[in-house]
């Protein structure tokens, strides 16, 4: 658990710098990490910020980027005898990705209990918000984000994620797919449907890769 | 300390969207077996909707994004997150400070 804490909390911090370049109030990045508590769609939401906010498109690129949450939440589900129907519900919306990793560890090796997964969960939780409001806090005083380069952390952060999600030549053609259609529509296309042509170009690649992939075998 | 209507109605719409993910494979596993091909489409969206995000950042931006962005990759390869992000920015900064 001591690990994953000093992991998330620099990526907290780097959060609340770029919220508070991006003219969000401390109290407005707080709660979006008490609420949303989804750090890829909350760096995807101040690289598509705009004021005043569009919550149709904010709403629509959250769906999108954490659609992998109902894999993670069907995976576990089946994980969690020991939980009641209602603890179980709770739990989930604690789900990320790295505490959706450890439990899927720790299902592997015994019972997964709900007083294991709090134990877990809720300082994570605690530190990605707190870590949050420092950075907007310290961010504020910081200015010019892109005279340092700070607006690329996000990226940066992106491409770092990215590369854990290789799985060989099948995850090429997947982002193949996706960045000539981003690219393209991010051209010819107002607001966040890049991220949905990119996404949709993704799929598409994964089963056509597939099926040829089983054809083969 | 302020709070735009629009940004708590933005804030909320993507807390929304976000439990319904979280919640919503304890509800599919319930009406729904998924299968290989699911479940291919399933994981291929992650990394599919991350390239898109960076892709015109990275690919169609300015040469110092580019370059930054295939910094990041590399490092990452090797070195934990905090490593590769410190290298991106400051790649991205020099970069512009010369101009590219």
């Amino acid at each position: 658990m001591a690990p994953l804490i000093v992991a998330v909390m620099p990526i907290g911090l780097v959060f609340g710098a770029i919220a508070a370049t991006k003219g969000l109030s401390s109290l407005e990045t707080f709660l979006m990490s008490a609420l949303v508590f989804a750090g890829g769609s909350q760096f995807v939401a101040l690289d598509i910020w705009a004021h005043p906010a569009s919550w149709a498109a904010l709403g629509f690129s959250a769906l999108l980027v954490n659609i992998r949450h109902l894999l993670m939440s069907a995976s576990i589900g089946t994980k969690m005898p020991a939980f009641s129907g209602p603890a179980k519900y709770a739990a989930m919306l604690l789900l990320a990705d790295e505490i959706w990793a450890m439990a899927e560890v720790r299902a592997g090796e015994t019972r997964l209990t709900p007083a294991w997964y709090a134990g877990l969960a809720l300082p994570f939780y605690l530190v990605w918000v707190m870590a949050g409001l420092a950075g907007s806090l310290a961010g504020a005083f910081l200015g010019g984000p892109k005279a340092l380069g700070l607006d690329f952390a996000f990226p940066a952060v992106f491409i770092v994620l990215l590369i854990g999600f290789w799985k060989g030549r099948g995850t090429g053609a997947v982002l193949a797919a996706s960045a000539a259609a981003a690219v393209l529509a991010h051209q010819f296309l107002p607001g966040v449907w890049y991220i949905a042509a990119g996404a949709a170009a993704g799929v598409i690649a994964a089963l056509f890769t597939g099926e040829r992939q089983e054809a083969c075998a | 300390m302020t709070l735009d209507p629009h940004t708590l109605l933005a804030i909320v719409t993507m807390a929304a969207a976000t439990i319904l993910t979280r919640l919503g494979g304890l509800v599919l596993i319930r009406f729904v077996t998924i299968g290989p091909k699911q479940k291919r489409a399933l994981e291929a969206i992650p990394p599919a909707v991350l390239m898109a995000v960076i892709a015109p950042t990275a690919l169609v931006t300015g040469p110092a994004e580019t370059l930054a962005a295939l910094a990041t990759a590399l490092v990452a390869m090797r070195l934990p997150l905090l490593a590769a992000v410190a290298t991106g920015v400051m790649v991205v900064a020099l970069a512009r400070m010369f101009g590219a």
